[in-house]
């Protein structure tokens, strides 16, 4: 308190130091500060940059020029043959197979994990049994717990219901192993609700579902939003669970889009390439940038811990 | 003033305590809040049968000589032997633990300062926030094949930096056995920093403020003011992210396959391919199962301790 | 009359923690009975457990003469209102009004008459089509009230109802509820911690702690002769002056200190010699007077005076013990200045100190 006083003495006595503290731009701390961040920005941003540029690019120019310049000639021939004819193996149907298959993995995947999740998070939270604090505190391990070692297992399981290979096997494993991290972002946000409001449902004559429905769904539609965002990204962005769990012909985009860009056979075309890999990162791209601080506010919501 | 200061809130009427129930028909017992226990199937049904059961019953078979498929035929040690005496396997541990460290140790540095810079009051905050975090959101496929293409010594960065005219220009890490973890590093920080980064900014944000006006008061500088009072306080987060990062790192995968295929030679093979290699295209499920363990007894001396310390010092409820 | 509610030999374990022991607990038909208690003495769990939102470990509960021990709560016959309104915040004041109602299959008519009698009683109807967040707290509470009173059910439980107010409000409510229960004559069981709420409104009061009722009376009967230590050092604000002494004499007096106090008079049990007992006096029983009077009279200090507007308190020193006297406003003593506090002895309370009993 007393050097706050003097500070205001001492200014008061000197005429110049009147009004507000004059800022400058261009001071040093400010070009650092600014130049860090800005210097960062390039390398975060330099591979769409060029991404971008190499895809709107004949294959002439790429072998002559300069990866990081704009094309002097723009084509979208190798998004359409990214798209529509590129090679995996033997099948030159582009990537719009895989696109479609990721459609359909994700999906499905999406709203049953949600929901699945959800129901979790609601039932650990207001409609505790014996042992469900246990289940939860294994969840929350598993999550931790390399996929490798539960693969073999899923494969049996995924066999013996007769989904090994097939579309249904994917979704129900991006069910499960979504799980977690749902299910912990579920139960923490509905045990931030006021437990009177539960209370309040069951007087009302309201049941497990009833309620579930009727109270807590309307008021966590943001978190339903939030684990969207979460589930569409993270499934879309697979890649072990559908190179194990389906065959070349429902591969999802990802598993397509390595197979497209490391074969082994013919002439490289970066341009393609790059086309086809801009056309994969489209769809969690777009989910993030229109999602904008959800996103933010989900991958923070899954890292911290219950 | 809500009264229960001495016993764990309890959040529902469906919860049994203790174990008398004299006057309780035992039969309702079960059944009471059935829909609560069939909804929770799925739940129970994951935990026991895949998280439990799957990583029980793998373990299990890692000590048969199971090949195509898995049998009883129990080899003790075997497996393991077989395991460490792989120059393949030798070769992805060490390359984990290398590409580990150096990502860790960069992941923490590196959003750490972007969070502290963050953190100034800067504007444009929301804009350079979007660009540091945009490649988490993107697949590890897309990053590593992006950055195949950008560090291609024919046409990427080196062929630039050459056409400028510094011809004896090296920079080809994907193609140097010795490099090229560097370069799968190059990669996985591009994607991986800007989610840390908002991870440490959150734990910059929620340090009191009356925090900074005591260190101003007290005229201790910036840098002092992180080192030595902030980033004590932040441990929690610190540890949060160290055990994300630790846990993502061990089940790296995608990023090496789409980028390198773990090449050249074997040189950024890493253990997630190994078994991926031996349980689906080598035949050998033994050897699968047993290497897979092994990533599991990594991640739990990971795990353990640090559960330890989250959740065992403190007394439940 | 008949029992509105009977609660026998309820006990509430949680694991290894006793919550509720043994209680047992009668409420009339039409009576209001106030659960009070300090925070954590399981009043708040009594009430969860009478509205079986609290499964108990041992015991019954009737309502109505029904067994409900292991009745849902919409089955048993009662309407609750929460300490944070627990208003439906997606719905609006109507759609708060009519859940329970429309979960329980009543027919449309039906349920716009229950809501408009509600909604009339409690003064509502401007606010029927609002969501609770463009309410204030008081209409909250009332809309929460509304919600229990739509049910037409027998039994209201309040889960400390207006804890969540500001004091004016809080006590504009407390008016209101009691011009409720006197309209409607339901059974009504109170939750608080406030001894004003409790003593204003009750019929009887139970006060707890530790999980055990430890007295219940009506609030005359608990203010002027409380069960034991505990209810007389809880009730009553400021507290009770707590004298340490023995009973001599053959129970026919009261020594403290140097001090006899002559007990004659003393409205209790036969009091015999106890070589340690408690002699409790209420601070507007004890009268200042500048002479002392051998047997009524204790001498003491003036330490300090407190005027509240209405009356003024003083606090004063008598024997190395700290006790306060409620005099009027009017009278103001010099600090420092000796005085004798006459004491009322029909209305003192004597309690054995080993017991806490009073005798």
């Amino acid at each position: 308190m007393a050097s706050v006083t003097t500070n205001v003495a001492a200014n008061v006595g000197r005429s110049s130091a009147r009004g507000p503290k004059p800022r400058r731009v261009l001071s040093p701390r400010n070009i650092m500060l600014y130049g860090t961040l800005i210097l960062m920005c390039l390398y975060y941003l330099l591979p769409l940059w060029v991404m971008m540029m190499t895809s709107l690019k004949g294959m002439p120019e790429i072998r002559i020029g300069n990866i990081f310049a704009p094309p002097v000639e723009i084509t979208f021939e190798p998004w359409i043959k990214a798209w529509s004819s590129a090679c995996t193996g033997l099948n030159c149907d582009g990537l719009s197979r895989g696109f479609w298959n990721s459609v359909q993995i994700t999906v499905p995947s999406v709203i049953i994990s949600i929901i699945v999740a959800s129901v979790n998070g609601y039932a650990l939270v207001n409609w505790k049994f014996k042992g469900s604090e246990v289940f939860f505190t294994i969840l929350i391990f598993g999550s931790f717990i390399p996929y490798q070692i539960m693969l073999y297992p899923m494969v049996i399981l995924l066999r013996e219901l007769g989904l090994y290979g097939s579309l249904g096997g994917l979704v129900l494993v991006h069910t499960i192993f979504g799980m977690p991290i749902l299910t912990l972002l579920f139960r923490n946000y509905f045990s931030s609700l006021p437990e009177e409001l539960f209370k309040a449902a069951r007087v009302d004559g309201a049941g497990f579902w009833g309620i579930y429905l009727q109270i807590m769904l309307p008021m966590s539609l943001p978190m339903f939003v939030v684990a969207l965002i979460l589930q569409v990204t993270g499934i879309w962005n697979d890649f072990l669970f559908g190179v194990v769990f389906t065959k070349p012909e429902i591969y999802p985009m990802t598993v397509q889009l390595n197979n497209i860009v490391n074969s082994v056979q013919g002439v490289k075309e970066y341009n393609v390439n790059m086309a086809a890999t801009m056309l994969t990162g489209l769809v969690p791209l777009f989910i993030y940038f229109a999602s904008g601080k959800l996103f933010v506010r989900g991958i923070a919501a899954g890292a911290v811990k219950g | 003033m809500r009264e229960r200061p001495f016993f764990h809130p309890d959040r529902g009427a469906g919860c049994y305590w203790g174990k008398s129930m004299a006057s309780a028909p035992k039969g309702m017992r079960l059944f009471r809040n059935l829909n609560a226990k069939i909804a929770a199937l799925p739940m129970i049904f994951t935990t026991l049968v895949v998280f439990v059961g799957g990583t029980l019953w793998t373990v299990f078979y890692s000590f048969t000589d199971s090949k195509l498929l898995p049998r009883e035929r129990f080899v003790g040690f075997d497996q393991y032997e077989r395991l460490w005496g792989s120059s393949l396997w030798v070769t992805s541990i060490q390359n984990i633990m290398f590409f580990g460290a150096m990502s860790l140790v960069f992941t923490i540095v590196m959003g750490f300062v972007l969070a502290a810079l963050m953190d100034q009051k800067i504007r444009f905050e929301d804009t350079f926030r979007t660009i540091m975090l945009y490649p988490f959101a993107l697949s590890f496929v897309v990053t590593g094949l992006v950055w195949q293409w950008i560090l291609n010594p024919d046409l990427g960065i080196q062929h630039v930096v050459r056409e400028m005219g510094w011809t004896t220009f090296n920079f080809d890490p994907m193609n140097n056995p010795d490099t090229v973890l560097y370069g799968l590093l190059i990669a996985g920080l591009w994607q991986g920093t800007g989610f840390t980064m908002v991870l440490m900014l959150s734990g910059l944000r929620g340090i009191d403020e009356d925090i900074w006006k005591a260190v101003k008061v007290d005229g201790i500088p910036t840098w002092k003011a992180y080192l030595f009072v902030i980033i004590p306080m932040m441990r929690p987060v610190f540890i949060t992210v160290l055990v994300l990062a630790a846990a993502g790192i061990i089940r790296l995968y995608d990023l090496v396959v789409a980028q390198t295929s773990g090449g050249p030679g074997i040189s950024s093979q890493v253990p997630a391919m190994y078994v991926y290699r031996y349980m689906f295209s080598a035949q050998n499920l033994g050897q699968g199962f047993a290497a897979s363990t092994m990533m599991l007894l990594s991640v739990l001396i990971v795990l353990i301790p640090w559960a330890y310390l989250e959740f065992g010092g403190k007394k439940r409820g | 009359m008949t029992n509105s509610i009977e609660v026998k030999d309820l006990t509430l374990n949680f694991g290894a923690v006793s919550v509720l022991k043994n209680m047992n607990l009668d409420v009339a038909e039409g009576e209001f009975v106030v659960l009070l208690g300090p925070s954590g003495c399981g009043k708040s769990t009594l009430l969860n457990c009478l509205a079986g939102l609290l499964d108990i470990t041992d015991g019954q509960i009737f309502i109505k003469g029904k067994n409900v021990t292991w009745a849902e709560p919409s089955e048993r016959g009662i309407g609750m209102v929460f300490q944070s309104y627990a208003l439906y915040p997606q719905m609006t004041v109507r759609g708060n009004m009519s859940f329970g109602l429309k979960n329980a299959r009543v027919p449309k008519d039906e349920i716009e008459r229950r809501v408009a009698r509600a909604a009339e009683i409690l003064q509502l109807e401007p606010l029927l089509d609002r969501k609770p967040a463009a309410l204030s707290g008081g209409q909250r509470q009332r809309v929460a009230i509304g919600r229990a009173l739509v049910r037409d059910v027998d039994v209201f439980l309040f889960d400390e109802p207006l804890s969540n107010l500001d004091a004016k409000l809080r006590s504009e409510l407390r008016v209101e509820i009691k011009r409720l229960h006197s309209r409607l004559k339901n059974t009504m069981v109170y939750v608080t911690h406030d001894q004003i709420e409790a003593l204003t409104l009750a019929d009887r009061i139970a006060v707890m702690r530790g999980g055990i009722i430890q007295q219940l009376a009506a609030p005359q009967e608990i203010y002027n002769r409380p069960s034991n230590l505990f209810v007389a050092g809880f009730i009553g604000s400021p507290s009770m002056n707590f004298l340490h002494g023995a009973t001599v004499d053959n129970g026919k007096a009261f020594q403290f200190g140097e001090t006899k106090i002559d007990l004659a008079g003393y409205e209790g049990g036969a009091i015999l010699e106890r070589s340690k007992a408690i002699l409790g006096l209420r601070p507007e029983h004890l009268t200042i007077q500048d002479q002392a009077e051998a047997g009524k009279t204790i001498s003491a200090i003036v330490e300090i005076d407190e005027p509240m507007g209405a009356d003024s308190l003083v606090w004063l020193l008598a024997n190395g013990t700290q006790m306060s006297v409620r005099v009027p406003v009017e009278r103001r003593l010099e600090l420092g200045k000796k005085v004798h506090l006459k004491v009322d002895i029909t209305k003192a309370s004597i309690f054995d100190k080993v017991t806490e009993q009073r005798v």
